[in-house]
């Protein structure tokens, strides 16, 4: 990657000025921590100040080792004049959602297993469904999504910018620490480390520590849209834009919190009651919108067109959606508290303003479709191509879906159900889950320098496993939403309720195990992406040109 | 891409140039645009007064309830149970009267909840006994043989470590919720005071927090457990505001 030094021209090795502020930053941070874990108020807090020292004193050591490794001089930002691009903080960040993926599917399927059967609760404190449930939702959202949006983000803005990604250890703190944050979030979880607030349910450290790897990411982000050789900023930066500094806002309001003291992991939050609410679900939806939306409409706008090699089919819909989109999507957060205290004058505007959203929503999901015009042949040859137009179509679904739950008197009846489980699992399997699928497909041979995937016919597998148990989840879980509401408000003919609550918990029991068999198919469906990936990355290249000559099996 | 589509002719689409062309512009954009919702919703709700009625017997909670709802935070109970009663024909006949905003203008955070997997507790307090309770955290099936619920044998059996809990309550002041600096100073002693039958101070505590109810919660006089304060909590959910006397009129305009 670098220019080769001649040993007796070389200039002087000095350190630079980020090498020199990272070491004094990790060892200072390293110090604090040990600190923090001596004088701690109890032992899960101190088993975290001691990660945070260890993975400083790490840090310290990996950088001293990368400084003396590393030639003189500054990296060149072009080769033989193209970009000297850094793709190895990609290859990380995709390893990475893969993993968490598969942990993320499989917490997943142990939950679903416990609702189904108690018993899978092992009556161990941290196994238990309270705790493993934020873990299963984090796993899949944060840690498989999040090093998703990463790892493209970084990939994407470098080639559409032309330019190499900025920052030398930065990009490495981005990638590195925000999986640290997913560690001690997820430990926090199983021991019972909560700020109990629905997807920001890590305390006020992880809290902390997540928004200086949040700001380090924007910044290497917008440095490296600033060095661009290309004049325009491609339209999937735009949305990792949107998603970045959205989610930047969103943190820092939902989580505005004081601790009890700085040797405890426990806070209160500034806001309460009604207002708490108000903010945990404008974050909580927008998270939806910004996270599960917004950074993934960029993954569409890169890897389909790529990948059909169509251009985009309307760049005046992209900016009509663009813009609508997030506009509209910021007001949709009351729709979570559609008949509770909440002023109904908030919970109207939240409804209009959801109903609204179905038409970007929509506008986005033609310009996805419609890009394939022209090539809808590959549709039926190529199965990354035909994951992602699936993803699209499920978020067309879900987004149509999610409006009709917003109209209040829809909501009496779906609210509290599985059917919101069903909603946001047609979203988060169909569309998120499988636009990054199609995204790692087309990732791993490009990154590790491969013409294709190892095995299309793996492809096709994981698609048709996982798609099948997408619709045993979403299904049985419409039913049982359906149901439980219907039972929750069915009267007798004298005017008494008809059912106990226990009675609708019974009738749930057939469905949850429909559910659980879904998810273990979906996962299944993961268990053979990464097989994929694993001989992708291994396999010796000559290997692959005789499959690829089968693959497309007309 | 397509996003060179257009020429540089003089259309309105062409002054999107400026947000393609410019980082500055486009994170300008994006701030304003996601500021406006954010802004109309959240910011009414601190100085609207009809958003929290004042309603009779509001209390913050007891050292002892908090330190219960701290556990009930911990397991993460609100992942299956709702405190929110909607104004329904069914939830008010099923758990009673509609939550009011003022009966959770002291929750931080405030735990209404999303999923009802498990019935709503928003009114739970005094619908059944501290044994029954105590059974049910145990093991669920002893008492709702279909019951899904994991259990929660480890409650009865740890003791609870409240040391520090005069700095939640310090916090909480700081945070306005109305916690008194006599409050605060007798707090260790209040949570003694309210987990312990026949307490000598029981009435001082009584004071301070009205309602407040003061026993052996756990059917274990010699130790105070997670259990202890759990149950406590449970079991004044719902209990403060007086609906024989509340007025739904009265903050009508």
């Amino acid at each position: 990657m670098s220019t080769i030094q001649d040993p007796i021209q070389a200039p002087a090795k000095s350190m630079r000025f980020g090498e020199m502020a990272a070491l004094v930053g990790f060892s200072a941070f390293a110090f604090l921590s040990i600190i923090i874990a001596a004088k701690a108020y109890t032992p899960e807090y101190a088993f975290h100040a001691y990660l945070f020292a260890a993975a400083s004193i790490a840090s310290v050591f990996a950088i001293g080792n990368r400084y003396m490794n590393r030639p003189a001089g500054a990296v060149p930002q072009f080769i033989d004049g193209k970009p000297n691009y850094n793709f190895d903080v990609v290859k990380v960040g995709t390893i990475f959602a893969v993993v968490w993926g598969i942990a993320g599917f499989l917490v997943g399927v142990i939950a679903a297993l416990q609702l189904a059967f108690p018993m899978f609760n092992f009556d161990l404190p941290w196994i238990s469904f309270g705790r493993l449930r934020p873990l299963h939702t984090s796993a899949v959202i944060f840690a498989f999504g999040g090093n998703v949006l990463i790892a493209t983000s970084f990939y994407v803005v470098q080639r559409t910018s032309r330019a190499r990604l900025a920052g030398d250890i930065a990009p490495w703190f981005v990638i590195l620490g925000y999986n640290f944050f997913i560690v001690i979030a997820g430990t926090g979880y199983l021991l019972g480390i909560t700020q109990s607030k629905e997807y920001a349910e890590p305390e006020w450290y992880s809290d902390l520590f997540l928004t200086v790897v949040w700001v380090t990411y924007f910044l290497v982000f917008l440095v490296t849209v600033l060095k661009r050789t290309e004049p325009h900023i491609y339209v999937a930066n735009w949305f990792y834009f949107a998603f970045i500094i959205t989610i930047a806002v969103l943190h820092l309001g939902n989580n505005a919190t004081i601790p009890i003291s700085l040797f405890s992991p426990k806070s209160y939050i500034v806001w309460s009651g009604v207002q708490d609410a108000m903010f945990q679900w404008w974050y909580g939806h927008n998270a939806v919108g910004f996270f599960l939306t917004a950074g993934f409409l960029a993954l569409m706008y890169y890897f389909i067109p790529k990948r059909a090699d169509r251009p985009v089919y309307s760049y005046r819909l992209s900016i009509v959606h663009f813009w609508a989109l997030i506009f509209i999507y910021i007001w949709a957060g009351p729709h979570h508290l559609h008949y509770t205290a909440l002023p109904d004058w908030a919970q109207t505007l939240g409804m209009t303003f959801s109903v609204i959203l179905w038409m970007p929503s929509w506008g986005g999901m033609i310009n996805g479709l419609m890009t394939l015009s022209g090539a809808w042949d590959k549709l039926r040859t190529d199965p990354v191509i035909r994951m992602m137009v699936v993803a699209v179509a499920f978020y067309g679904m879900s987004t149509f879906e999610g409006p009709m739950m917003s109209v209040k008197a829809v909501n009496s009846l779906s609210h509290y159900t599985e059917w919101t489980i069903g909603h946001v699992h047609s979203g988060a399997l169909g569309w998120v889950a499988y636009i990054s699928f199609g995204a790692i497909y087309c990732l791993v041979p490009w990154l590790w320098h491969k013409r294709e995937m190892y095995s299309m016919k793996a492809v096709s597998w994981h698609f048709w496993v996982s798609t099948l148990g997408i619709v045993l989840y979403i299904s049985s879980m419409w039913v049982a939403g359906i149901l439980q509401g219907l039972m929750w408000r069915a009267y007798t003919k004298l005017g008494f309720l008809e059912y106990s609550f226990i009675e609708t918990v019974e009738a749930m029991h057939p469905l949850y195990v429909i559910r659980a068999a879904g998810g273990i198919l979906f996962l299944a469906g993961a268990l053979i992406m990464a097989w994929n990936v694993w001989k992708t990355i291994t396999m010796p290249e000559a290997a692959a040109e005789p499959k690829l000559a089968l693959a497309p099996a007309e | 891409m397509a996003s060179q589509g257009t020429s540089t002719s003089t259309s309105i689409w062409s002054k999107h140039q400026i947000f393609e062309k410019h980082s500055y512009w486009l994170m300008l954009g994006i701030l304003v645009m996601i500021s406006i919702g954010g802004l109309v919703e959240i910011a009414p709700l601190f100085y609207l007064k009809s958003t929290i009625e004042k309603v009779e017997g509001m209390r913050p909670y007891t050292p002892l309830e908090l330190a219960g709802r701290n556990i009930y935070v911990r397991e993460g109970c609100y992942n299956c149970h709702s405190q929110m009663i909607r104004p329904l024909r069914d939830e008010v006949e099923r758990y009673g009267h509609y939550s009011l905003a003022a009966e959770s203008m002291y929750d931080r955070p405030f735990q209404w909840g999303s999923k009802r997997t498990g019935p709503d507790l928003a009114r739970v307090g005094g619908k059944y006994s501290d044994l029954w309770h105590l059974e049910h955290l145990n093991n669920p099936r002893a008492v709702v043989p279909a019951s899904i619920m994991p259990s929660y044998p480890w409650l009865a059996q740890t003791r609870l470590n409240a040391k520090h809990i005069a700095e939640d309550l310090r916090v909480q002041q700081i945070l306005g919720v109305p916690y008194t600096d006599e409050m605060i100073e007798k707090a260790q002693q209040d949570l003694k005071t309210q987990a312990t039958s026949d307490a000598d101070d029981a009435d001082g505590l009584q004071k301070r927090y009205p309602k407040a109810q003061v026993r052996d919660f756990d059917a274990n006089p010699g130790t105070i457990t997670e259990a202890d304060a759990l149950i406590a909590y449970l079991q004044m959910l719902g209990t403060l505001v007086d609906f024989k006397l509340y007025d739904n009129k009265a903050n009508v305009r």
